[in-house]
């Protein structure tokens, strides 16, 4: 039986209902539902499902109580990176990406009505090209993780080489993700160590048939690597891939020309927000060669039949939809307003800003660092050049100490790395963001020195 | 209307720079610079970046113009089959931006995430009652992703069995996405086809059946928006030679509240949460790919996984067969706080009228529509239909391209063309719960009125659209040459008499 009134996202009428069936030439919604066999019907249980509709109003107090219920960066003071980090998402971006036009448009299939979506989506493949020194960039991945998963395969599939060299400066969540996928084409990868200085060893880097050497800069210990005497350890068909972080890049010479053929990375610092994780934004610069070989959509300046300037996707051939078995990737659905976060962060910000943002994350990093090694006990965990994230050795476990700056100081005072990297005894990983002022990183070091006392 | 002259609609950003501007104060450096930075090897840093300098209304402005370029479901009705295009509610973006989620990092302890654990967990709770299975994954970010997902799955399941098995199954209606994803997944793959009546040959399915099998993936409703008629023998037929059947997830509006692929005997499925749990596809995504599945598979769902005790949740990566992750943290939670909101506003009740609407205004279209466009398969339908525009493409040359175009004319975006594959110059509709009577009375106006313009002014729909912002491009030749990037280079100019210059 139909409720008096309809639920707001369904217009559907009863007198509507009745009008319809009419058309149809059915007397019942169950006449609709008739092909599904008798038994399935007969089997349907609500399970776990809320059985009624709730109020808007019902909706958001529960919402809210569940997200009162944690105690994020709004709460929290909070030095924690590993792959996510706090920086300021400029007001601008929320505003501008949540416009019905491009929140609830579809994937530009029809650009005749797409040229909105399709235009940005050049912009952003134009910004990571310039921030990457690679010619081309694709439209976005799903996050860093799966993007090594995907440069991967492409570069086995571009080399024509089975082995895959992944260095343990990169993101110990990426290569647990490159794993996953490896592995289900019964293929595994094989780790390079890191030198006390934090940087990849090139003396590692050895064997014949490498696809590709995935690399890090700055990598998990945030340390920046010397990509130009990584790439001259490599054959000329091996391809060097390197997971960059974009904030970075304002300050750091590109990939590009010191020999990355491939450039990936997690966007989501550029203006997304942390979200618990996600959506994340993975993006992928590659050398010219390899244009036809990336995976997902591209966007490429066209002209209409008026010979207006406009934008279209292109090189489709390579993808899911028209190659099926043989595409270049599976992926379809990607992270696009994200992308478009980026876009408008990476503009916002510009030529000039880009490059504060990036000296603002390196000095208070360093001035922390300084701070933190200054408490007895407590060294730099590598010697090399770094960015906006360390690693530091403490005199006790970090563990406890991470429990106690949490319970007695209201501080995240960054990541153990017990559980990935045992070897650095009593490690842990701070990650300094421009949102952190002198006085907060001052805070975590005299309560860093109280808990350590 | 006709198109303005104007040869550039809006100027790239990198076209509106200039020297000096900027969009965002950034605070002074409020520690001493560290010496390190300058004593760094100058290899080491950038020289110069070329991105743009512009002011803060510039980019406001900039990005505003481009979004009115664009056609959008809070504009109007998305007849795009298979895409689920419905109405996405504001209260769910709203609920995602709380700070309480929005600024959560995903390596916090598991004691300052409780709230997002919680709704993780009750998510795949309320996921896996939708499909009738035991277990959820809300990791995968994408249907796609979902699909590779469940191939790992199915490929762990049998290792650890001890089985060889390295085919895959499709039909010959299926997403592109499937073979792809069994590909990457290092699987053989190989069609199977339709019945006259547009469901799988369950003859062929069996003749190509046998034990070297792994998984059968197939679409209910399928592509052409019917239900699998004989979905019962078919899985069955499949589990006696030892395959596990998956469900590919995105017709799911079809059936919520109404019948659930575990019912029917599938093993493993994925649900989009961007099609049947209203996120929004945001031009292309963020998406979400839930993946559910069946007791035997379970023990092999990514990790890290949610556990429950005492009403602590934590996450746990004790499950020792598992694939191990597909993603750098917990999938797109922005999307799984979305989706969870919108099953709270719903309820199982809401949930069965969904999909009560999307099935009646789908049939209802049909009904309308049938006399006019040709019904390859002349069956009740679900959520969406399949019509063919043979017709027009044979007697007057109409493609079905141009038809969709002519649609963008009359205010509504075009179907899904030329998909499913096995039907020839195929329009495929879905107009979802989201459409009342007089819209759709609408749509099916605007499609009776291009079908007599297909007999009357064939070339009025070759040229179509001619009110949108730009025409048709010729897609062949721009990917001849590709320009992805501004680097200053323009496509050169159309010549008129260049025989580049026909119809697409």
């Amino acid at each position: 039986m139909k409720p008096e009134h309809t639920h707001p996202y369904i217009p559907l009428t009863a007198a509507e209902e009745q009008t319809m069936l009419q058309t149809c030439g059915m007397a019942s919604i169950q006449e609709l539902f008739e092909c599904i066999p008798p038994s399935v019907r007969e089997a349907f249980q609500a399970g776990d499902l809320p059985p009624k509709p709730l109020s808007e109003m019902e909706v958001v107090n529960e919402l809210s109580r569940l997200a009162d219920s944690n105690r994020g960066s709004d709460r929290l003071l909070s030095f924690l990176g590993g792959g996510s980090y706090d920086h300021h998402v400029p007001s601008i971006i929320n505003t501008l990406i949540f416009r019905s036009e491009f929140a609830t448009a579809y994937t530009p299939y029809q650009p005749e009505v797409s040229q909105g979506t399709l235009q940005a989506i050049f912009e952003f493949q134009t910004l990571i090209c310039n921030l990457t020194g690679l010619e081309a960039a694709n439209a976005s991945l799903y996050d860093g993780a799966t993007a090594v998963a995907e440069a991967a395969l492409m570069a086995c599939g571009a080399t024509r080489r089975e082995r895959i060299l992944i260095s343990t400066g990169v993101n110990p969540r990426y290569r647990d993700v490159l794993s996953t996928y490896l592995h289900a084409t019964d293929r595994e990868e094989t780790r390079i160590e890191l030198l006390p200085s934090g940087r990849t060893c090139p003396d590692s880097i050895e064997g014949k048939d490498v696809a590709a050497v995935i690399v890090a800069s700055p990598n998990y210990m945030g340390v920046i690597e010397n990509l130009a005497s990584l790439r001259a350890r490599l054959d000329q068909k091996t391809l060097l891939i390197v997971v960059a972080s974009p904030i970075a890049l304002g300050l750091l010479a590109p990939p590009g020309p010191l020999g990355a053929d491939v450039v990936i990375g997690e966007g989501a610092v550029l203006g997304v927000g942390q979200n618990y994780g996600g959506p994340g934004l993975g993006f992928m610069a590659v050398t010219g060669a390899l244009t036809r070989r990336v995976p997902g959509r591209l966007v490429g300046m066209a002209r209409d039949g008026d010979g207006k300037r406009g934008y279209v996707l292109t090189l489709q051939a390579r993808e899911q939809h028209i190659r099926r078995a043989k595409a270049s990737s599976n992926i379809c659905t990607n992270q696009s307003l994200a992308a478009l976060a980026a876009t408008i962060f990476l503009t916002s910000l510009g030529k000039t800003g880009m490059r504060k943002l990036a000296r603002l994350n390196y000095h208070k990093a360093h001035f922390a660092r300084n701070l933190l090694c200054q408490i007895p006990g407590v060294v730099p965990a590598h010697d090399g050049p770094f960015f906006n994230e360390f690693a530091v050795r403490l005199p006790v476990a970090a563990g406890p100490v991470l429990e106690r700056l949490l319970e007695e100081e209201g501080i995240v005072a960054g990541l153990s790395l017990a559980s990935y990297y045992p070897n650095i005894e009593n490690g842990l990983l701070v990650a300094v963001t421009e949102k952190r002022t002198r006085q907060q990183i001052e805070r975590l070091g005299a309560a860093m020195k109280k808990v350590l006392s | 209307m006709t198109r303005g002259d104007d040869s550039v609609l809006e100027r790239l950003i990198f076209e509106l720079s200039s020297p000096g501007r900027q969009g965002l104060l950034l605070p002074e450096l409020d520690v001493p610079e560290d010496p390190s930075l300058a004593e760094m090897p100058p290899g080491l840093l950038r020289e110069d970046l070329d991105f743009p300098e512009v002011s803060q209304i510039d980019v406001v402005r900039h990005f505003t113009r481009l979004s009115a370029l664009n056609y959008h479901i809070d504009k109007g009705m998305y007849p795009l089959g298979s895409c689920t295009m419905k109405y996405n509610p504001k209260v769910n973006d709203q609920m995602a931006g709380l700070p309480g989620f929005s600024g959560l990092h995903p390596l916090l302890p598991d004691s300052c995430a409780q709230g997002a654990l919680e709704l993780i967990h009750r998510l795949g709770q309320f996921l896996a009652s939708v499909a009738g299975m035991e277990a959820c994954t809300l990791q995968p970010v994408a249907g796609a992703q979902g699909e590779l997902t469940a191939l790992m799955m199915a490929k762990a399941y049998y290792a650890r069995k001890g089985e060889s098995r390295t085919r895959v199954l499709v039909p010959d209606s299926a997403h592109g996405t499937n073979p792809a994803s069994a590909a990457m997944c290092g699987f053989s793959v190989s069609e199977v086809p339709s019945n006259q009546r547009g469901s799988t040959d369950l003859e062929a399915l069996k003749k190509a059946l046998d034990d070297r099998v792994a998984l059968v993936m197939l679409t209910n409703p399928n592509t052409l928006g019917l239900f699998e008629e004989e979905i019962l023998e078919v899985i069955r037929a499949c589990h006696d030679v030892g395959a596990k059947v998956y469900c590919d997830g995105a017709n799911s509006n079809a059936l919520l509240g109404h019948a659930r692929p575990g019912d029917m005997g599938f093993d493993v499925m994925h649900f989009n949460l961007h099609k049947t749990f209203s996120t929004p596809h945001g031009g292309g995504g963020p998406g979400a790919g839930a993946v559910c599945c069946s007791r035997d598979l379970e023990p092999f769902l990514p990790v890290p996984r949610v556990r429950v005790q005492d009403e602590v949740y934590s996450w746990s990566r004790d499950f020792p067969d598992s694939i191990g992750p597909v993603h750098s943290f917990h999938g797109n939670f922005g999307n799984q706080v979305r989706a969870f909101t919108y099953i709270l506003s719903l309820g199982l009740e809401g949930l069965r009228q969904i999909a009560t609407a999307a099935v009646l205004n789908a049939n209802y279209l049909r009904v309308k529509l049938q006399d006019s466009y040709e019904l390859p398969y002349v069956r009740t339908c679900m959520h969406e239909f399949v019509l063919s525009g043979r017709q027009f493409a044979r007697k007057k040359g109409v493609k079905t391209l141009d038809i969709g175009k002519r649609l963008l004319d009359l205010g509504f975006y075009a179907p899904t063309i030329y998909f499913p594959l096995i039907v020839e110059e195929a329009l495929m509709i879905e107009p979802t719960e989201s459409e009342s009577q007089v819209s759709m009375d609408r749509f099916i106006e605007a499609m009776l009125q291009i079908a007599r313009e297909a007999d009357e002014d064939p070339e009025l729909l070759r040229k179509a659209p001619h009110s949108t912002p730009v025409g048709r491009f010729d897609e062949t030749r721009a990917a001849r040459k590709p320009i992805l990037r501004w680097t200053g280079e323009e496509p050169p100019p159309i010549d008129p008499a260049s025989p580049d210059r026909k119809s697409p």
